[in-house]
């Protein structure tokens, strides 16, 4: 038996019960070990806490004393469906490294609102992360329906402001789900204390999620990884990487950019088995070639189908370090990390200076993009690469930027200059 | 693909990325499944011959069936084995019983790996741990620094992106390497089934127990269970609610033992 198995990002302000919902979630599905719901109950104990469902996700002490997540985590559970990957991300501006982290490994999210203190900073920052990040599929949660007597107007009230908010940024919710997350309702199981609603539970909500299939459809795009010498004398030099979109055949003749040497696919290799014929988006492979003198970072793909290689793109970028972008002074390189690409880079331009939380625009005079802000910036590479607006291809779309050895912000190409 | 191939894959990937990256890499395999299953894929990744020492911590207190396993998979796989050793504390007699527990493990398995790390100047390791394991181990990522006291400073992670992962170590840090972060438990077992993969006898029951998480034997309880064979153990794993390293000592200290072991540079 092989179920799929889904990955969805938890997000939303601070202390509206991301944790919480994870923890009953869990508790509700019978999907927690034995003796875990008793640990935490000490373990909220030694806190002076009631129960804490929080608590099943917070296992850091400093997160368990002080009430709130830092750090990502990610949990598995499963509903008759399927099975689920649940990634928890903290709602505290200051770890918005950690909720993007989470993000990004995710398909779909849910995004929860407190109906008690209703749409807040981190409701619509994180929103736009979702946005950014290309996930279109997101369920809200309006929690604490138990704080406001489980009341329909409360409920409706938040929501118009969630959906005009949503709205903005072009996000279409598919389910909007009011619960408690403290008490279950809505959760795993349907309320009686809220007649008025009669739409799914949570958990009804997330068998809605589709899985994102790999881009097979997608033109092949095969950045080399690293080449190898063969484990055999005489096995020659094979060429490692993964198809991140596309089908790879044998026999195919590839072009490889920057360079631009065009290559016959002799063989596929895949330790263990025989005979390769193709591989597809997702698969990590070899490929022996005649006369390779390929190199990491280059990228293989079909010979009238592949973007020119640029050194000037268009780019979305969310700055996630705390010593902001200053366009002055770049003495400290920055370096691009798109796909196995590598290059020192510098900001030409900075066009846009947002706000990822009101999407006001900021001023720009002083040529600085601080932390939690994104700028749309126009990124110079030191030598060419290879990359695709981020709506063709994602794999080639999306990057880091670093400085030394830290990573300092997240980005996504909108366009290449030709 | 199939759920199995994709779990797969992305470890390939996370395994070349980190041998691309880093010019003195070394694996832990402590013969468990996990990391049993880590050493196959490493040779998948490299076509059959791993380029890189693995390297095994024998705190002395291990079953005898983990040493016989160990050197069985050695000569079938032609693996480089550096065995870690603290022989000091061993000499002085260290033991679970000799103090609490967390310097037991502190000081057998991690001084013993900061040993060899010393020697061997590793400046990465790839290790075999799972999210599903512990709720701290849930918390980590693919890549994860440590300093020169092998600190884990979890309340700063480095953020980490799709596959973009933190960078080439300066000379204080080595990078814990963690290819196998997104499998759980039943995935482990369906991949042992599905490629044929050995494994440690001590993982099938004999006289109504076996263990399900191996270590020392002294901290190394045997559940109970009938499940006698890989299929049988699949089978257990769709109804049975034990945790997974409910025989686990280090657990059950208090709350936090793990969290404070893995600080210290515990695995």
């Amino acid at each position: 038996m092989d179920r799929a198995s889904l990955a969805f990002v938890m997000v939303g302000h601070v202390d509206h019960g991301k944790s919480t919902l994870i923890g009953r979630l869990l508790c509700d599905t019978d999907s927690l070990p034995d003796g875990k719901l008793e640990e935490i109950e000490a373990a909220a104990r030694a806190e002076g806490r009631e129960l804490e469902f929080g608590f099943v996700m917070d296992h850091l002490r400093e997160e368990r004393e002080r009430g709130i997540t830092i750090d990502t985590a990610q949990t598995f559970f499963s509903s008759p469906r399927r099975d689920y990957v649940i990634i928890d991300a903290p709602g505290h501006k200051e770890f918005i490294k950690n909720m993007i982290t989470g993000a990004s490994q995710a398909e779909a999210a849910m995004l929860i609102c407190s109906v008690a203190e209703g749409v807040q900073e981190q409701t619509k920052r994180h929103a736009y992360v979702l946005k950014l990040l290309g996930l279109a599929q997101v369920v809200v949660a309006y929690n604490k329906m138990d704080l406001v007597g489980f009341q329909e107007a409360p409920f409706r009230r938040v929501k118009a402001d969630m959906d005009a908010f949503l709205g903005r940024l072009g996000v279409a919710p598919s389910m909007e789900v009011p619960i408690s997350a403290r008490r279950g309702d809505n959760v795993a199981t349907r309320s009686g204390n809220m007649p008025w609603y009669d739409g799914p539970t949570i958990l009804e909500a997330l068998d809605v999620f589709a899985k994102i299939p790999p881009p097979t459809d997608k033109p092949l795009r095969f950045p080399v990884q690293d080449v190898y010498e063969g484990p055999e004398a005489g096995d020659g030099r094979i060429v490692v990487g993964r198809v991140e979109s596309g089908r790879l055949e044998r026999g195919q003749s590839l072009r490889f950019l920057p360079g631009g040497q065009v290559r016959t696919v002799r063989e596929i290799r895949k330790y263990g088995e025989q005979d390769v014929a193709s591989a597809e988006a997702g698969e990590c492979i070899g490929v022996v070639l005649e006369d390779d003198g390929l190199e990491r970072g280059q990228v293989g793909g079909p010979q009238d189908d592949l973007p020119s290689p640029t050194r000037r793109f268009h780019a979305s970028v969310f700055w996630l370090s705390p010593t902001p972008l200053d366009l002055e002074r770049q003495a400290d390189a920055l370096a691009l990390k798109c796909a196995t690409q590598e290059q020192p880079c510098r900001i030409a331009d900075m066009l846009e200076r947002l706000d990822s939380s009101t999407l006001e625009l900021l001023p720009r005079e002083d040529g600085r993009l601080r932390e939690t802000e994104v700028g749309e910036l126009l990124i110079e590479t030191a030598e060419p690469v290879v990359v695709e607006s981020f709506y063709d291809v994602q794999e080639l779309g999306r990057f880091v930027l670093v400085r030394g050895r830290d990573v300092v912000a997240g980005g996504i190409v909108t366009r290449p200059e030709a | 693909m199939d759920h199995l191939s994709e779990l797969e894959n992305r470890s390939i990937y996370i395994i070349r990325e980190s041998y691309h990256q880093f010019g003195r890499l070394g694996m832990l395999w402590s013969v468990g499944k996990d990391s049993t299953t880590l050493v196959w894929l490493c040779r998948k990744a490299f076509f059959g011959r791993i380029p890189f020492p693995v390297i095994y911590i024998d705190t002395g207190r291990h079953f005898p069936e983990m040493y016989a396993f160990r050197d069985e998979c050695v000569e079938r796989w032609g693996l480089d084995l550096i065995v870690a050793r603290n022989d000091e504390a061993l000499a002085r007699g260290v033991g679970p019983d000799t103090g609490e527990k967390l310097t037991c493990c502190t000081l057998l398995k991690t001084q013993a790996l900061k040993d060899c790390i010393a020697v061997h100047g590793f400046d990465a390791l790839l290790l075999g741990i799972r999210r599903d394991e512990h709720g701290i181990r849930a918390k980590e990522r693919y890549f994860s620094p440590r300093d020169r006291q092998f600190q884990w400073d979890y309340e700063n992670q480095p953020p980490e992106l799709w596959d973009q992962y933190t960078s080439q170590a300066d000379d204080e840090f080595h990078i814990r390497v963690h290819p196998l972060l997104h499998w759980r438990e039943v995935d482990i077992w369906r991949y042992i089934q599905r490629e044929e993969l050995p494994i440690n006898p001590l993982y099938f029951a004999r006289d109504g127990r076996r263990y399900r998480s191996l270590g020392c034997m002294p901290c190394c309880e045997p559940v109970v269970s009938d499940a006698s064979s890989v299929e049988e153990i699949l089978e257990e794993l769709r109804t049975s609610k034990i945790a997974e390293r409910a025989g686990r000592a280090q657990d059950k200290e208090d709350a936090y033992t793990m969290q404070k072991l893995r600080a210290l540079g515990y695995m």
